[in-house]
């Protein structure tokens, strides 16, 4: 830990910790890793999250679904262009957080804006999605018949390493804003971008336990989300080494939708769609002849 | 004051002569080869086996059976299909195609639905008014999509994905053979399909149909056979698509045996669909919806309204008026007119019945069954009630595929709706009530893919059929049937 520097007074070190049901709790299993500054020196411990950690942030979206996934869509929307309220008002913390691990100014800068345009791009398909993909079918009986997506529930998402923080926000924002809620796994390589993330959730108005954070070892988790039988789908980046063959055989303990996150159209209503599914509600119209024969 | 119930009575002097259908409509041959490249092959595993009429379990033909040659050449043939003659073909082109087999079906739509219930036990009511049109139909609306894939899919550009393999079930067996090649077709792939062993005849009808209507050889395979024959599909390395209706249990093993590779699925699966009614609903109305939504098709329907869910306050009366009307349900000869529930699929259906049946009772449920005189010959499962049921039983959680329903009550909505979506499925489900701002707020909140309100067991090719959870996923019927046949790029 670097404890002094050439100034007089003593930094203070941030702990990092969790963030499951809108609290951030440490990992219950004690354990944690070193995360090392660009030039290898200690920057801070993260927490080593367990399978357990993975239960308790299950349980936390799952109890937060029925509230968000119920909320109104422009609600939704009021609450992701929030998000990107107060990104914006941290972003100097956060392009400092991102350089200390080695980003460039510029890179950081650059990372941080691109994270704040998607919260805002979809904050506006909140309340937008559903009249795109949804139908009113002109079926050949007396029936009011129409189709609309609806969120799949809760969604693991195992977040891409490389531009650690946007890619997070890219995977998270399509699944958030189409209702649903989410445990992010954040790559063991760059946790700490995550976690200070999760401070702008927790100050956004997003309630509890629609967004939750866990920082460990995706080879460690992956094979625990994918066959938890409370987790309705895993999103995963392309970008991450994983084993694709085993996740998608595990997931299919109850069928969980295996999504591969398309990051060549990040900014399209088809990343909410891909996370949706279609209800289609049938109800009988009466017919009464005009003639009056019919009673 | 405790209201008095009154007996719908349906008792009358009058009694139902018999009005049977004639058989003589269907031309069956006394054998079957595979439909592989436009023209009939015998097949190479030199095998055949019997499908016989379930009403009487006389044998009606001989079908081949497939082994991984046989596949192994019917996909090869939609292959060349595809990348020589149906990828390149105008969309116009292509749907006129499609729209020929629509009417075709039509014009045999008598044949097909006679041929239909003397091979799978079905009631010629309803083979005739709905699994024929309905098949047709599904044809005729996607015969006009294969021109106007563009305008389906906003700012977007589509792709057919190549070789679809089709399996199918033995409940609704030309209708599902429609559900699966249709779109497929409309959306530019080539087609190995392969019915239910149990229930050939009509896909292979189909086959004759399609041969009449000059399809270029090799755009649609129909091979027959057993699960086995299904591996072999799933497991062909040049199979772009698999597309499958049938049990959970298969579906996961399908989802399962195609993991790391890249190959595309759709799964229509099982169900347990809870019927809701509250105590506002028409409640003569909701007897009948109830009846159908589970004694429709003997039962051997995936999204079939099981469970029951009566609110407490109504309970008594809707038992009684429940029990009244199945009553008066005829059990018995498929073909004739007037028959209600006809014969179970086939022996092994029947023993999976009877077994859920002696679980019901042995989990201390209370049984109704009409007494009705049931054939001696065939395969047969009186219309079934069960009371005194509790959520946590066996007849509750797990998927019957028969004529048996599970009979549960509930106080409010909150309480109906945990217990509705306390299922591992998420297929279907009904609601019945008066009130048009309760109806919304069911429906919104069940956790199923096709839900009916006052009213249950509609379906039509415009609407988009598929499940939540482990009712599988993708949907079949409508705009949204198309997706799971095109790269959206």
């Amino acid at each position: 830990m670097p404890t002094k520097n050439k100034s007089t007074r003593l930094s203070v070190l941030k702990t990092y910790k969790l963030y499951i049901g809108g609290q951030f709790p440490r990992t219950e299993s004690g354990r944690y890793y070193v995360v090392n500054d660009a030039s290898g020196n200690p920057l801070a411990n993260a927490c080593l999250s367990s399978r357990k950690d993975l239960r308790d942030a299950v349980s936390a979206a799952r109890s937060a679904f029925g509230g968000w996934s119920g909320r109104a869509a422009y609600n939704r929307g009021q609450i992701l262009y929030r998000m990107a309220e107060v990104l914006e008002s941290r972003q100097t913390e956060m392009i400092r957080e991102l350089q200390q691990r080695g980003a460039s100014a510029s890179q950081a800068k650059k990372e941080i804006t691109a994270c704040i345009e998607t919260l805002i791009h979809y904050a506006g398909w909140c309340d937008k999605f559903q009249q795109l993909f949804s139908s009113v079918n002109p079926v050949a009986s007396s029936h009011y018949n129409f189709s609309v997506p609806e969120p799949m529930g809760v969604v693991g998402i195992i977040s891409s390493s490389e531009n650690a923080l946007l890619g997070l926000v890219q995977a998270m924002c399509g699944v958030i804003a189409g209702g649903n809620t989410c445990v992010i796994v954040a790559n063991t390589d760059n946790p700490l971008a995550a976690i200070d993330f999760a401070e702008v959730l927790a100050t956004s108005d997003l309630p509890g336990g629609v967004v939750n954070i866990l920082t460990g070892n995706v080879s460690e988790l992956l094979p625990w989300m994918a066959s938890h039988m409370d987790i309705n789908a895993v999103l995963y980046d392309p970008d991450v080494k994983l084993d694709r063959e085993a996740l998608a055989q595990t997931a299919t303990g109850n069928l969980k939708r295996v999504i591969k996150f398309n990051k060549k159209d990040v900014l399209s209503p088809y990343r909410i769609l891909d996370l949706q599914e279609i209800k289609t509600t049938w109800h009988p119209i009466e017919n009464i002849a005009p003639s009056g024969a019919a009673y | 004051m405790a209201k008095k119930i009154k007996t719908l009575r349906f008792d009358t002097d009058w009694q139902y002569d018999p009005a049977p259908e004639s058989a003589s409509a269907a031309k069956i041959n006394a054998q079957y080869d595979l439909f592989i490249d436009g023209r009939w092959q015998k097949p190479q595993s030199g095998k055949y086996f019997e499908t016989i009429n379930p009403a009487n379990e006389k044998t009606l033909s001989r079908v081949a059976g497939s082994n991984e040659k046989d596949v192994d050449r019917a996909v090869r043939s939609a292959r060349q299909a595809y990348e020589k003659v149906w990828k390149k073909m105008a969309p116009a082109e292509r749907g006129k195609y499609i729209f020929r087999i629509a009417r075709m079906m039509q014009e045999k739509a008598r044949e097909l639905a006679v041929i239909e219930t003397l091979e799978g036990g079905k009631p010629i009511r309803e083979s005739r008014d709905f699994d024929v049109p309905t098949a047709a139909q599904h044809f005729f609306y996607y015969a006009g999509w294969a021109d106007k894939l563009d305008y389906a899919f906003p700012n977007k550009k589509v792709a057919p994905l190549g070789v679809a393999a089709q399996i199918i079930p033995w409940n609704f067996p030309l209708l599902m053979a429609a559900w699966k090649i249709a779109p497929a077709l409309a959306t530019g792939n080539t087609v190995v399909l392969k019915p239910a062993e149990t229930t050939s005849l009509t896909a292979l009808k189909l086959a004759e149909i399609i041969q009449e209507a000059d399809l270029p050889h090799g755009v649609v395979n129909i091979i027959t056979g057993a699960g086995k024959t299904g591996v072999a599909m799933v497991n062909h390395p040049d199979v772009n698509k698999i597309a499958f209706t049938g049990s959970t249990e298969v579906g996961k093993i399908i989802q399962h045996s195609i993991a790391g590779t890249n190959k595309r699925s759709t799964l229509e699966l099982g169900g347990k669909a809870a019927n809701i009614v509250f105590e506002d609903a028409a409640i003569d109305q909701a007897v009948e919806g109830v009846v159908n939504g589970v004694y429709f098709n003997q039962g051997h329907v995936c999204c079939a309204g099981s469970r029951l869910y009566l609110q407490e306050s109504i309970a008594k009366e809707f038992i009684q008026k429940l029990k009244d009307r199945v009553a008066t349900l005829i059990v018995g000869d498929p073909m004739d007119k007037n028959t209600d529930i006809g014969a179970i699929n086939s022996k092994n259906q029947l023993d999976t019945i009877l077994k859920y049946i002696q679980i019901g009772k042995k989990e201390g449920s209370a049984i109704y069954q009409p007494a009705c005189s049931l054939p001696k010959k065939g395969f047969w499962c009186p219309p079934t009630l069960f009371t005194d049921v509790a959520q946590s039983n066996r007849i509750v959680q797990e998927e019957i595929f028969g004529p048996v329903l599970a009979i549960l009550t509930f106080r409010t909505d909150n309480e109906v709706i945990e217990k509705a979506n306390n299922t591992p499925y998420g297929l279907s489900a009904g609601v019945w009530t008066d009130k048009g701002s309760r109806i919304f707020n069911m429906t919104r909140r069940l956790r199923a893919g096709v839900v009916w309100a006052n009213t249950f067991n509609k379906f039509d090719a415009a609407s988009p059929f598929g499940g939540y959870k482990e009712s599988g996923f993708g949907r079949e019927g409508g705009l949204h049937g198309l997706t799971p046949y095109l790269e959206i790029i």
